[in-house]
C-alpha cells in the first residue's frame, strides 16, 4: 500500500478525532465521529482486516451515528462546557 | 481543572506509548501469536471446521465463548436502554387522539370515549406530525428490500467472505431504522411491534446459548458443535460448519432487534409516538 495514502488517512483520523472532541455543536461532533469511524474502517482495510473493517463500517459509521443524531435531537444541540 | 485533566491525559498517553514499544512489531514472525497460535488456525481451520474464512471460524468456533458474551452484552445494552428510557403515557394524556384521513389530509381530533369507524383510510398521528417528504419516502421504500437481501447474504455467506452475524444483523437493523426515519416510528411499529422486538432479541441470544447447551446435553463440551453431527445427519467437521451458521443466525437476530430497540427508545424519548 502507498505510504502517502496511509499517512493521509492517519492524519484525517487524528483530525476527525480531535475535531469531534473540540466542536461545540453536538450534531457536528456526531458527524465528525462518523467520519472518524469511516477513516478507521479504511485503515482496517489497508491492514488487511476486512472483517473488522466491515463491522466498523456498519456499526461505527452507520448505526452509531444514527443513534448519536437521535440522542442529539432528543436532548440539546449545544454543550455546556 | 482543565489544566489538571490535560496533564493526566498527557501522562497516560506517555505511559501508553511507553507500553506500546514492548509490543511485537506489526506482522513480526517471531512474536508469540505468530509462532504457535496463528499457524494452527491457518493450517487446521479447513480440516477441523471446513470454513474457508478463518476469521469466522475463530470468532464462532475457537473463540465462541467470546462471541456469545458479546451478543449478551448487546442484548443487555438494549434492555438497559428500554428500562432507562421507556415511559408509559398517563391516562389523561391519552384522552385526545389525532387521526389523519390519508386521502384528503384532513385531521380529526377524537375526544375520550369517541372512536372512528375501523378502516384503513385513517392513520393515527401525533401533534408534532409533519408530512413525509415524497422523494425520501419513495427512495427509502425502494431501498429497504435490497438492504435486507444484502444483509441476509452477509449472514449466510459469512463462511466464505467477510461478514457474519454481527454485520448482517446491524445491516438488517439499519433497514428497519431507514424505514423509521423516512416515515415515522408508528409505521415501523405496525410492522414490528415492541413485544416482537423484545422477544426476538432474547430469542437470538437463547438460540446461541441453547446450541451450546444442546452440545452439552449430547455429551460434548459447551458449544462444541461436532456434538450436533447425529442430529444434523452429517460428519463432525460439517456439523461444526453448520453449528457456526446456526449461532451466526442467532447473533444476527439478537443484534438486529437490539439496534431497532435502542433506536425506538432513543428517537422517541421512550414514549413511542413519533420518532425522528
Amino acid at each position: 500500500m502507498l505510504w502517502q495514502l496511509d499517512l493521509a488517512i492517519l492524519t484525517l483520523v487524528v483530525i476527525a478525532a480531535v475535531g469531534s472532541l473540540m466542536v461545540k455543536d453536538l450534531l457536528g461532533a456526531a458527524i465528525l465521529f462518523g467520519a472518524y469511524s469511516f477513516m478507521m474502517c479504511l485503515l482496517w482495510t489497508i491492514m488487511g482486516a476486512v472483517d473488522v473493517a466491515f463491522t466498523e463500517a456498519s456499526v461505527g459509521a452507520g448505526v452509531s451515528t444514527v443513534f448519536f443524531v437521535a440522542a442529539v435531537f432528543r436532548t440539546t444541540r449545544r454543550t455546556k462546557d | 481543572m482543565k489544566f489538571l485533566g490535560l496533564v493526566i491525559a498527557f501522562i497516560t498517553g506517555v505511559f501508553l506509548v511507553y507500553a506500546a514499544v514492548d509490543f511485537p512489531d506489526w506482522a513480526d514472525p517471531e512474536s508469540p501469536a505468530s509462532t504457535h497460535v496463528s499457524p494452527h488456525f491457518i493450517e487446521k481451520t479447513m480440516e477441523e471446521t471446513s470454513v474457508p474464512n478463518i476469521v469466522t471460524a475463530v470468532l464462532a468456533d475457537y473463540r465462541t465463548f467470546d462471541t456469545m458474551f458479546e451478543a449478551t452484552v448487546i442484548f443487555s445494552a438494549a434492555v438497559v436502554c428500554f428500562f432507562v428510557l421507556r415511559t408509559f403515557l398517563k391516562k389523561e394524556e391519552r384522552e385526545e387522539r389525532l387521526y389523519r384521513h390519508v386521502l384528503t389530509g384532513v385531521t380529526i381530533r377524537v375526544k375520550e370515549g369517541g372512536r372512528i369507524p375501523p378502516s384503513d383510510d385513517f392513520e393515527r398521528i401525533d401533534d408534532s406530525w409533519i408530512p413525509h417528504d415524497l422523494i425520501i419516502k419513495t427512495i427509502c421504500r425502494l431501498m429497504v428490500p435490497f438492504i435486507q437481501i444484502f444483509a441476509l447474504y452477509v449472514v449466510a455467506h459469512g463462511h466464505h467472505s467477510p461478514g457474519g452475524g454481527f454485520q448482517g444483523g446491524v445491516i438488517l437493523g439499519a433497514s428497519v431504522i431507514v424505514l423509521a426515519m423516512s416515515h415515522d416510528l408508528r409505521t415501523t411499529l405496525q410492522r414490528m411491534r415492541e413485544k416482537v422486538v423484545g422477544i426476538l432479541c432474547a430469542v437470538g441470544v437463547l438460540l446461541y446459548a441453547g446450541t451450546g447447551a444442546l452440545c452439552l446435553l449430547l455429551g460434548m463440551n459447551f458449544l462444541d458443535y461436532s456434538a450436533l453431527a447425529p442430529i444434523l445427519g452429517v460428519g463432525p467437521v460439517t456439523a461444526r460448519s453448520h453449528g457456526i451458521l446456526i449461532v451466526e443466525i442467532g447473533v444476527a437476530i439478537a443484534v438486529m432487534t437490539a439496534m431497532v430497540w435502542i433506536y425506538n427508545n432513543v428517537s422517541s424519548r421512550g414514549n413511542y409516538n413519533e420518532g425522528l
